[in-house]
């Protein structure tokens, strides 16, 4: 019987092509544009995890904090929950480091009469405390100790960056929620639209007793296969876009910092249940209207 | 009404009416159609004759009265029953109403398919009944292709391929020569004979009488008589 009803959702299809067409261009569009939100907030999380992955924060000591405290202060911090690991960089330390990283400007570096650096605490945050909003708050108890000067946390733009990226997101799961019910209500006109054309014959099935469920599920199969359908040209089309300029990004700026990736097969086969649910629903909605005439 | 009367009735209507808006197309029908009765429904265009097949095979409701079918009162069939109470009928319809983008042989097979049943019989099924109405040599062909009496014998096989208990035909011959119209006419005592109850909706005098059997006259949707005319000779209720 599904065969059946595979074959006459097939027949229909091919006796109403530009209906389906048209349904399946829709669907199509509609899920590139889902396709293409989702493809942008995979790689943006991507870039934002590789830079959160350095988050670190750095508490510059009192010029007169006495080193025999160190331990003392560095147990003290380390009692705070988001913290992973402490280390002292002392200002002779960090004056070397400078030295070597500026190689090229040693000049500068000849004339100093004291090391103008202070000592630092660099303090490594665990893992669950990977987030803005956990490093602000350790930032402002560090701060708070009586022992420190000032606490930096290099990438403090990095946060104002995440707050606009999670707005960015909840945007674009509005949009591709909207996206979602104008693709099913678009569908569902279309179907409408096939329905209304081929009413005498669901009329005729009618009369010779065709059961509701004998003229729904080819339409159930046809939404579900335009859906898939549709998945299939969105997802090549982006994968298109994606390999024009996948090489592209990678050999430019952002090159060697990260990968970009298209969407993992577990994503696109959600995609296509995505799409199907959409052409379903389109043929689901219509129909209901349509039969209870 | 006897308890034999009961026992052999297939369709029964009690007081029905059937209104559209103040319009009234059926005024208290009160009949008993039993089982393997050849019924003609007769009287003047807009009598209301296709209105009454119409209730019967629910593609109207009745606005008043009862009518029970095979013992089923249709006023109170659910929904989801409709079709299955449907499958009991053949339909004939004088525009034919056959799928025209479909073949002969899907046309057909309709009815099976939609009753479920198994695809080697319905091949066996679809090619004897064409057989039957001599149509076995246009499976493939669409009905717009066909001649006007092809289409109908392809409608009469579409309404018998299920073996329903009932044929309901709404002027059957209506738009048919008169060879297209015996032929068609043959078919229904065929079926007739094989224990079917047929009603024939028609306003065609001579058909009737070259047919025989019960008549119903409606009469601006009242029932006026019902009487039995012979084969050839008796036309008393004209």
């Amino acid at each position: 019987m599904i065969i059946l009803f595979f074959k006459r959702a097939l027949k229909d299809f091919r006796n109403n092509r530009l209906l389906n067409l048209i349904t399946l261009l829709t669907i199509s569009l509609s899920i590139l544009i889902v396709s293409a939100f989702i493809l942008f907030f995979i790689n943006t999380s991507e870039i934002m995890n590789f830079w959160k992955k350095g988050l670190r924060v750095m508490a510059y000591l009192k010029s007169d904090f006495p080193p025999s405290q160190l331990t003392a202060l560095s147990g003290q911090i380390l009692t705070l929950p988001a913290v992973e690991t402490v280390r002292f960089i002392s200002k002779e330390t960090a004056l070397n480091q400078l030295k070597s990283q500026m190689k090229r400007q040693a000049s500068l570096f000849e004339n100093l009469d004291k090391n103008p650096l202070p000592d630092a605490l660099e303090i490594q945050l665990n893992a669950k405390s990977q987030s803005w909003e956990k490093v602000e708050v350790l930032a402002t108890q560090i701060e708070a100790l009586d022992a420190v000067q000032e606490v930096e946390y290099g990438q403090r733009w990095l946060g104002r960056f995440t707050q606009i990226f999670n707005l960015f997101r909840l945007t674009g799961y509005t949009m591709c929620g909207i996206f979602f019910m104008a693709a099913v209500f678009i569908v569902a006109n279309t179907i409408r639209l096939v329905i209304y054309s081929r009413r005498d014959e669901i009329e005729i099935m009618r009369l010779v007793g065709a059961a509701e469920h004998f003229i729904k599920i080819p339409f159930y199969f046809q939404g579900l296969m335009q859906g898939a359908a549709g998945a299939g040209i969105a997802l090549a089309v982006l994968f298109m876009a994606y390999w024009s300029m996948a090489s592209n990004i990678e050999q430019g700026f952002f090159s060697g910092l990260f990968n970009v990736r298209f969407l993992s097969p577990l994503m696109a086969a959600l995609i296509i249940l995505l799409s199907m649910l959409v052409g379903w629903l389109g043929s689901y909605i219509s129909l209901k209207q349509y039969l209870k005439r | 009404m006897t308890d034999t009367d009961e026992k052999r009735s297939i369709i029964r209507m009690f007081h029905v009416h059937r209104n559209y808006g103040t319009k009234k197309a059926l005024i208290d029908i009160t009949l008993d159609i039993f089982k393997n009765d050849f019924v003609f429904l007769t009287g003047a265009s807009g009598a209301g004759k296709t209105t009454l097949l119409k209730l019967l095979y629910l593609a109207e409701p009745v606005s008043e009265g009862q009518v029970l079918i095979d013992g089923m009162n249709i006023s109170r069939i659910p929904r989801k029953r409709v079709a299955f109470l449907r499958r009991k009928f053949g339909i004939i319809f004088q525009d034919y109403k056959l799928i025209a983008n479909r073949n002969v042989f899907d046309n057909v097979s309709l009815v099976l398919e939609a009753a479920g049943k198994k695809r080697r019989l319905i091949q066996k099924r679809v090619r004897g009944v064409l057989r039957l109405v001599g149509m076995e040599d246009r499976l493939t062909a669409l009905p717009p292709s066909l001649s006007g009496g092809e289409q109908q014998r392809i409608a009469v096989a579409r309404a018998i391929i299920g073996d329903p208990k009932i044929i309901l035909a709404d002027e059957p011959t209506g738009s048919l020569d008169d060879d297209s119209a015996n032929i068609i006419m043959k078919l229904l005592n065929g079926v007739h004979i094989r224990g079917a109850t047929v009603i024939i909706a028609t306003h065609d005098k001579a058909l009737i009488r070259k047919t025989g059997g019960r008549v119903l006259l409606l009469k601006q949707g009242r029932l006026q008589g019902s009487s039995i005319i012979e084969k050839h000779y008796d036309n008393s209720i004209f």
